[in-house]
């Protein structure tokens, strides 16, 4: 039965959670998908550990496993080998509990529900958001820059207002994680710089823990506490960059020494990549 | 649909500008009557060029009716086109009733097991090839002469399209909304309400229009089997008694219902399909 996922007995006790600074924990985590055309390693053997309240971007070239290493931690996607931890506890539990959001590449909002319906989906399945952890939908639209577009449908919306939906939504039920997947790929470098400033703006107010995969340099080293680097087939770590910019960042920040010098380092490891 | 109108009106991006907003709603009511009245003109035309033709040329009445010998007979006999009209009627919602609702329940249960879906679906396919003037006799002989083998045709004619769209609709659901609702811990009963269901209506809808005219041609191919009344039989009885006049005007009672029946459902459509109609 779907209900035995809300169990609440096979939660991990809370003082375990509190023990562990980790919000996410992977040890030698492995995914390997076969196909006819043969057997193909998305994550060789990834070790990563992000405490709370971090904001860690993945930024590697395509192929490298960055957005498999994000449905591994959401449970979307189960490893071959190794063990993922998530607050302490398995991804699925995490799952089960509300502690994920997940914003998806197109923003996968329901056409048929309007805005407000679309931010208050999680509360209507799953059963819903745990122990008055649901947030006001308004203030929420309201946070993403969207009060006075509740009744609005999907298609009346630009594509940046409608990844702005579906950050909303998935902060609804007070995620204690963020996992985006290049949410902001599709989007002007207008419209996505604006939106890299507000989502700080969310993770210093709402103190969630943040993984952000990217494929802009920018991006990375904008958004991150730290920059994963991701090499290709197989997918694995090739360095975890801690990033020292000043808070709040501002968008002009990038074109400080620091943040150029920065650049120029991923952009390096990258090529390596 | 202008239905949006109010509810925009109060969102940032718009502005009020009167003036523009008059232009771009009389330009679009002219597109809108452009619309209706062209086809209506070019009708009128071809009728009257119709008509011409048959005085012109003397062609007899009963190889080629004038529209107005056609018109005269849906007057003058307009009790006798409406008594056929009504059991043809009947089939042919029924039909449509019956074989929908069975096409929408198989391809629920197909949604939630494979198996059935893997084990049934080519044998549907099968039948599907089969044509309606061979399975209409077999019909006839299992359910006999009433108006039962006439329903049962209308019904499998909409049966299958419906039940190949509505499962294509209930399984061709973007694979970012599955994994949303398994990210929520959504149950399948859940992600069949929430997701599956709403994203199959369009698919629905669009079997649903094709069936409302095909159950009417179903019902009157039933009737040419053996039948004494309904628009099937009338058609055979006015060729048979060379009655062109009355067999044009049945062929537009026929035409005239099924189109209504697809007016309905296109009505339907717009009602139930709020958030696709500002698409097209």
């Amino acid at each position: 039965m779907a209900l035995a996922a809300f169990d609440y007995e096979t939660r991990e006790p809370t003082a375990m959670e509190g023990h562990s600074e980790a919000a996410v924990e992977l040890t030698q985590v492995s995914v390997r998908f076969t196909t006819e055309r043969g057997t193909i390693t998305a994550l060789d053997g990834i070790d990563l550990t992000v405490r709370k309240g971090g904001f860690l971007t993945l930024l590697g070239p395509s192929g490298c496993g960055k957005s498999t290493l994000l449905r591994v931690v959401a449970d979307i996607t189960k490893p071959t080998s190794g063990s993922a931890r998530v607050l302490g506890g398995a991804p699925s539990a995490a799952r089960s509990r509300r502690d994920i959001g997940f914003v998806f590449q197109d923003a996968a909002l329901l056409p048929w529900r309007t805005v407000l319906e679309n931010v208050t989906l999680p509360l209507e399945v799953g059963g819903g958001a745990p122990g008055g952890r649901a947030r006001n939908p308004h203030e929420l639209l309201e946070l993403v820059g969207l009060a006075g577009w509740e009744k609005a449908f999907p298609h009346e919306l630009s594509g940046g207002m409608r990844q702005r939906v579906s950050i909303a939504r998935a902060l609804i039920s007070s995620p204690k994680l963020l996992f985006m997947d290049e949410p902001f790929g599709a989007l002007d470098e207008i419209t996505r710089d604006r939106l890299n400033e507000e989502l700080l703006a969310v993770w210093e107010r709402t103190g969630t823990t943040i993984l952000f995969v990217t494929h802009s340099i920018y991006e990375a080293a904008f958004l991150g506490q730290e920059v994963l680097l991701l090499a290709a087939r197989p997918g694995r770590v090739k360095e975890l960059v801690p990033v020292n910019l000043p808070s709040p960042r501002k968008i002009a920040m990038r074109e400080t020494p620091e943040f150029v010098s920065l650049v120029s380092h991923l952009r390096r490891v990258l090529e390596t990549c | 649909m202008s239905v949006t109108t109010p509810d925009t009106a109060g969102m940032g991006a718009f502005v009020d500008d009167d003036g523009a907003q008059q232009i771009y709603l009389a330009a679009k009511r002219r597109m809108m009557w452009r619309r209706r009245l062209l086809p209506i003109a070019a009708l009128v035309i071809l009728l009257v060029i119709w008509e011409i033709s048959v005085i012109a040329f003397g062609i007899r009445p009963f190889i080629a009716p004038a529209p107005s010998a056609v018109f005269k007979v849906l007057v003058s006999r307009f009790d006798i086109l409406m008594v056929n009209l009504l059991p043809t009627a009947i089939e042919a919602v029924s039909g449509f009733l019956i074989g929908n609702l069975a096409a929408i329940a198989i391809a629920t249960a197909f949604a939630y097991k494979d198996t059935l879906e893997e084990a049934f679906f080519p044998i549907a396919v099968m039948v599907n090839t089969i044509p309606v003037v061979a399975k209409a006799p077999i019909l006839v002989l299992l359910l006999g002469n009433g108006m039962e083998p006439k329903i049962a045709i209308a019904a499998i004619i909409c049966f299958f399209p419906t039940l190949v769209n509505m499962t294509r609709g209930l399984r061709d659901v973007n694979p970012q909304q599955l994994e949303l609702m398994h990210v929520l811990s959504a149950s399948p009963r859940e992600v069949f309400q929430k997701v599956r269901l709403k994203n199959s209506l369009p698919y629905l809808f669009s079997a649903l229009k094709i069936a409302a005219s095909t159950a009417v041609i179903g019902a009157i191919v039933g009737e040419w089997i053996g039948s004494t009344q309904g628009i099937g039989a009338l058609i055979i009885q006015a060729t048979y008694n060379f009655d062109s006049p009355l067999l044009y005007a049945t062929i537009v009672v026929g035409s005239v219902f099924s189109a209504t029946f697809f007016g309905v459902i296109s009505w339907a459509e717009s009602r139930v399909l709020t958030w696709n109609v500002a698409r097209t």
